[in-house]
C-alpha cells in the first residue's frame, strides 16, 4: 500500500502541475494561480514516509520548474522543507483532524511561495513583484490551505474503492441473546 | 530511523544544489526534456478543446450560420475588389523604392501557433506554444497577433517553445510614441507591467520628451533594440506621471493585445 500511495501522490503531483499551467480560469478571475503542490506535500508528509516526501519534493519541484520560467530546482527546496518539517513533528500532530489539516495547509501554502521567491531573488532573478503580490500570496495561502482536507477526502475515497471493504463488527452476539418470557 | 531521514535529506539537498547550479544551457535542456513529459497531456487537452468546440458548433442555429456565411461572402467580395488595387500599389512601391535605392522589406512570413500552457508561477509572464525547432523557430523571434505585439520566443524545444510576454522584465521592448499624424513624439523602453495583477497596462520608461506625450497616442515598436521589427502596434498612452521627484517620466500604456485571453499567436519568421 505504501508504494501505491507514493505512486498515487506522484501521479497527482504530475496532473496538478499540468492543471496549474493549462487551466487559467482562476487566474483570469482573481489574478492568482493557486499552487497545488504545498498542500499535496502536507498530505504526503502526514500519510507517508520520508522517501515519498523526498520523491514528491524532487519530482514535483522539477515538473513545476520545467513548465515555469523559474530557475530549475527552485521549487524543490520549499517542498522539501515543508515535508521534512512535518515529518519531524509527525508524532505530535493530530493527523486525522480537519483543523490540523487546515492549519498545516495554510502554513505550507503561505511559506512555499515566499521561500521560492527568496531563492529566485538570491540567484539574481527579476520576478514581477509589487503590492499585488500581497494579494496573490494571501489567495495562495488561503486557497492552498483549503486543499489539504480535499486531498485527504480524495485519497480516502480512492483507497476505499481500491481496498478491501472493512467489516464492521456488530456488538450484538446471537449466542449471548437473553431469552425473556416464559418458556 | 531518524538517521535514515537525515541521510535522505542530505542526498536530496545535494541533488537540489547541483540542479540549482547547472549552467543555463544545461538547465534549459533539462527543463525542455522534463517539459516534454507533459506533451501527451497537452495533446489530450487540445483534443478535448477541439471536441468541445465541435460540439458547440453543432448546436449553433442554422439561421446564425447562414447569416455568418452571408457576412463573410460580402467581406470576401470587398477584399477581392481591393486586392488588385493593393497589388498595383505594391508594384509601384517596389518600382519607386528601387529607383530611390530604398532597401526592400521582405514579405511578412508568419506561422500560426496555439497557446498550450501558461507559467504556473504568478511572478512570470510567459506562455508555451505548439511550435518548435522542427517548425523553424529559434530564440528571440517576435510573436504577435493581428492586434499587436505579444512578446518574443525565449526557449525552443523540438515541438514547443516558450514565449515571454510584454511586461515581463526579461522582455524589454524599445518603443516609439506617435501622434495622430504618425510623427514620432518620443521614445522609451517597456520593461515592466504597470501593476502585478493586471495584464492590460505596461509602463513605458526612459521618456526623453515627456511633455509631448499625450493620452491616446499610439505606441509602436522601434527597431532600436534589434529584436522587433519597426512599427508593430503595442498599445496607446493612457497617462504620463513624473517619478523620482520629477527627474524622469513614466507613461502607462494600454496594451493592444489582451494577454490574459490569448488563444492563438503568430510567430514572425525570419
Amino acid at each position: 500500500m505504501s508504494a501505491l500511495n507514493t505512486l498515487f501522490i506522484l501521479a497527482l503531483a504530475f496532473v496538478a502541475v499540468f492543471v496549474e499551467s493549462s487551466f487559467g480560469g482562476l487566474r483570469r478571475l482573481i489574478g492568482v494561480q493557486i499552487d497545488l503542490l504545498p498542500a499535496l506535500m502536507v498530505y504526503a508528509s502526514l500519510s507517508s514516509g520520508m522517501v515519498t516526501v523526498s520523491l514528491l519534493a524532487v519530482c514535483g519541484g522539477l515538473w513545476f520548474d520545467a513548465l515555469s520560467a523559474n530557475r530549475l530546482g527552485v521549487s524543490i527546496v520549499p517542498l522539501l522543507v515543508i515535508g521534512f518539517a512535518i515529518q519531524q513533528f509527525r508524532h505530535l500532530i493530530l493527523r486525522q483532524e480537519t483543523y490540523t489539516h487546515l492549519v498545516l495547509g495554510f502554513a505550507a501554502s503561505g511559506f512555499a511561495p515566499l521561500l521560492a521567491l527568496a531563492i529566485i531573488l538570491s540567484y539574481g532573478g527579476e520576478p514581477i513583484l509589487g503590492w499585488g503580490t500581497l494579494w496573490q500570496w494571501f489567495a495562495m495561502t488561503v486557497l492552498g490551505g483549503l486543499l489539504v482536507p480535499v486531498y485527504f477526502q480524495l485519497f480516502n475515497r480512492v483507497y476505499r474503492v481500491l481496498g478491501y471493504e472493512r467489516v464492521i463488527e456488530s456488538t450484538y452476539r446471537a449466542d449471548r441473546e437473553i431469552a425473556r418470557g416464559r418458556s | 530511523m531518524k538517521r535514515r531521514h537525515y541521510l535522505l535529506l542530505a542526498v536530496v539537498v545535494v541533488l537540489t544544489l547541483v540542479i540549482l547550479n547547472l549552467s543555463p544551457r544545461t538547465a534549459t535542456q533539462f527543463k525542455l526534456a522534463l517539459g516534454s513529459l507533459f506533451l501527451p497531456l497537452f495533446g489530450l487537452a487540445g483534443s478535448g478543446q477541439q471536441v468541445a468546440e465541435k460540439a458547440g458548433n453543432a448546436v449553433v442555429p442554422r439561421k446564425d450560420l447562414l447569416k455568418q456565411i452571408e457576412q463573410l461572402r460580402r467581406e470576401n467580395a470587398e477584399l477581392k475588389v481591393q486586392l488588385p488595387r493593393l497589388a498595383e500599389l505594391e508594384r509601384q512601391n517596389a518600382h519607386l523604392s528601387a529607383q530611390v535605392g530604398f532597401k526592400q522589406s521582405s514579405r511578412l512570413n508568419i506561422k500560426l501557433a496555439r497557446i498550450i500552457a501558461r507559467d504556473p508561477a504568478n511572478w512570470w509572464r510567459n506562455v508555451q506554444i505548439d511550435l518548435g525547432k522542427r517548425d523553424g523557430l529559434r530564440v528571440d523571434l517576435p510573436v504577435r497577433t493581428a492586434e499587436g505585439l505579444v512578446g518574443r520566443v525565449s526557449e525552443v524545444s523540438e515541438t514547443r517553445a516558450r514565449v515571454v510576454l510584454l511586461g515581463d522584465p526579461t522582455c524589454p521592448v524599445s518603443a516609439t510614441v506617435r501622434d495622430a499624424l504618425n510623427n514620432v513624439v518620443d521614445q522609451g523602453v517597456i520593461k515592466s507591467p504597470a501593476a502585478v495583477l493586471d495584464e492590460i497596462f505596461v509602463e513605458l520608461n526612459f521618456l526623453r520628451n515627456a511633455t509631448a506625450v499625450k493620452p491616446g497616442q499610439l505606441v509602436v515598436t522601434s527597431d532600436e533594440g534589434g529584436l522587433f521589427p519597426k512599427g508593430i502596434r503595442i498599445g496607446e498612452i493612457v497617462d504620463v506621471r513624473p517619478v523620482d521627484f520629477g527627474l524622469v517620466h513614466v507613461a502607462r500604456v494600454k496594451l493592444a493585445v489582451r494577454m490574459n485571453a490569448l488563444d492563438d499567436v503568430w510567430v514572425m519568421m525570419p
